[in-house]
């Protein structure tokens, strides 16, 4: 399944300032784990004993995969999967 | 002494003191690092007494290296009232109460101490417009403090806000836009936009230094005990940048020598319908499980995945303190305690807070000897719902016998 990682401006530096990504993966987990491969770098900046580190949101069509299944969460065709800091707002 | 740099509160690594929130090496969060070497406690005491009557005349420990712009300029929060509340404590079976009401700033609210700092970083990083990510107060601010720069603004807010704080923003002429969704939906799309858009978002890129306006309330309370610490603080918890910046302000103070003693106990309060951080107190974990749809009249503090969350956890464990949530029911009743005790009118979130208070003085968690510290954040006139069928009025014909009939008769001889 096709779908498309969004890459926050302060981690393009290890994505070749590439902002979008389009991998293949069942579920957030293989997801990254594709993007990882692409990019080596990214792995150990977002995540910690295989798990995302504590400031990082992912959301897949908006929603928090915490709502969800966390990195188990199932992706579909076509879906948007964004990563963005979580150290904004009140 | 002077600022250093940005430091990730995480990792360490250090950046330029830019328009940047975000760690690149581990996505922490950015904090202002000042070099406090060389201080004399005596001559800055001196220079604070000396100083402007508002937040800038703590202007050596604010993320700027030389007076900023807006420190003349009109708007300037700060040295609200911090009152002794006697019939409060006495109400509660404490000794010695105080409340810091910073209702009492511009847009009535603390939020104008962080938003005067970040709208002056911003001019001095030469952003010609603001922006914010807001549960009302927040909004309010920004759109006045950007009317008194000329600078122009977005605010952005829940569309289900209090009507209070939509008429009290759109007023200024700022762009305000209502999304439909939670606090954490605005949020997200903030933290969207501060990427594709050159603004000064005050609490997404420049969060490091608007948060640092809030260590002014610790600092006002030392000045206003006589440069003495409180026993323990009561303050609501929303993203947790407040309760954790209180702690820093009192330890930056504690560490230079510019008062003594022990680092007060933390208490913080939340409402239940929208309570990640209580709940990650109580269960003894470091991070916080959010909440995907608050709900509690405290619109104010309903954030359900709180940025500095792990940080204000780390603050309460540290310092002996806690961190307790009350319901809608122990928050209308928290907002009159304080009204009849003490004269001051408090929004929802104020109602949380001395909710708290209440509760913690009844389960004999405070020892009658603390000298407490209850922080009033916002203005009563601002959650006017809250108080709606919370009394009774009385009404009578334009005549004594009525009155009599009505009125005397109910009240009791007090009438």
């Amino acid at each position: 399944m096709a779908v498309t990682v969004k890459i926050p401006a302060q981690l393009r530096i290890v994505t070749d300032g590439e902002e979008a990504i389009e991998v293949e993966g069942a579920t957030v987990g293989e997801v990254l784990d594709a993007v990882f491969a692409r990019h080596g770098d990214l792995e150990e900046r977002i995540t910690e004993n295989g798990d995302l580190r504590r400031f990082v949101n992912v959301y897949v069509g908006g929603e928090d995969i915490r709502f969800r299944d966390g990195l188990g969460t199932e992706v579909s065709d076509g879906d948007e999967i964004q990563i963005l800091p979580a150290v904004a707002g009140g | 002494m002077g600022l250093e740099s940005l430091r990730c509160k995480e990792c360490g690594a250090e950046y330029p003191l830019d328009a940047s929130y975000v760690c690149e090496r581990c996505f922490g969060p950015l904090e202002v690092a000042y070099d406090l070497g060389g201080v004399d406690p005596a001559e800055t005491k001196r220079k604070i007494q000396a100083g402007s009557h508002g937040i800038w005349r703590y202007s050596d420990f604010l993320p700027f290296s030389e007076q900023p712009p807006a420190a003349r300029g009109a708007l300037e929060p700060g040295l609200t009232p911090l009152i002794r509340a006697e019939r409060l404590a006495e109400r509660l079976g404490l000794r010695e109460v105080w409340v810091k009401n910073d209702a009492a700033n511009p847009t009535h609210s603390f939020k104008d101490r962080v938003v005067a700092v970040a709208l002056a970083k911003a001019r001095e990083l030469g952003f010609e417009t603001v922006a914010c990510a807001s549960t009302g107060n927040l909004a309010n601010a920004v759109a006045a403090h950007a009317a008194a720069a000329g600078l122009d603004s977005y605010v952005f807010v829940p569309s289900d806000l209090e009507e209070q704080k939509l008429l009290a923003t759109g007023v200024y002429g700022t762009t305000l836009v209502g999304v439909r969704g939670t606090y954490d939906d605005v949020n997200r799309l903030c933290t969207q936009l501060s990427e594709a858009r050159g603004w000064a978002f005050v609490n997404v890129n420049l969060r490091p230094y608007y948060a640092e306006g809030s260590k002014t309330l610790a600092f006002e309370t030392v000045e206003q005990l006589g440069w003495a610490l409180p026993d323990r603080v009561v303050c609501p918890i929303a993203s947790g940048s407040l309760f954790t910046k209180l702690g820093r302000g009192f330890e930056e103070w504690r560490s230079l020598g510019l008062v003594d003693g022990e680092l007060p106990r933390f208490s913080g309060a939340q409402a239940t319908g929208c309570d990640p951080v209580a709940e990650a107190f109580e269960a003894g974990q470091e991070i916080c499980r959010p909440r995907q749809r608050p709900e509690t009249i405290a619109k104010s503090l309903a954030i359900g995945n709180p940025a500095d969350g792990p940080y204000a956890l780390e603050l309460a464990r540290s310092s002996g303190g806690g961190i307790d949530s009350v319901t809608d029911d122990e928050i209308r009743d928290g907002i009159r305690l304080l009204a009849e005790t003490t004269g001051v009118f408090t929004e929802t979130a104020g109602g949380v807070t001395t909710a708290v208070l209440a509760r913690l003085a009844e389960r004999g968690d405070i020892d009658p000897g603390e000298r407490v510290v209850l922080y009033i954040t916002g203005e009563g006139l601002k959650t006017l719902d809250a108080t709606k069928e919370s009394f009774h009025m009385h009404e009578i014909e334009p005549t004594l016998e009525d009155f009599d009939a009505r009125v005397r008769e109910a009240a009791g001889s007090a009438a």
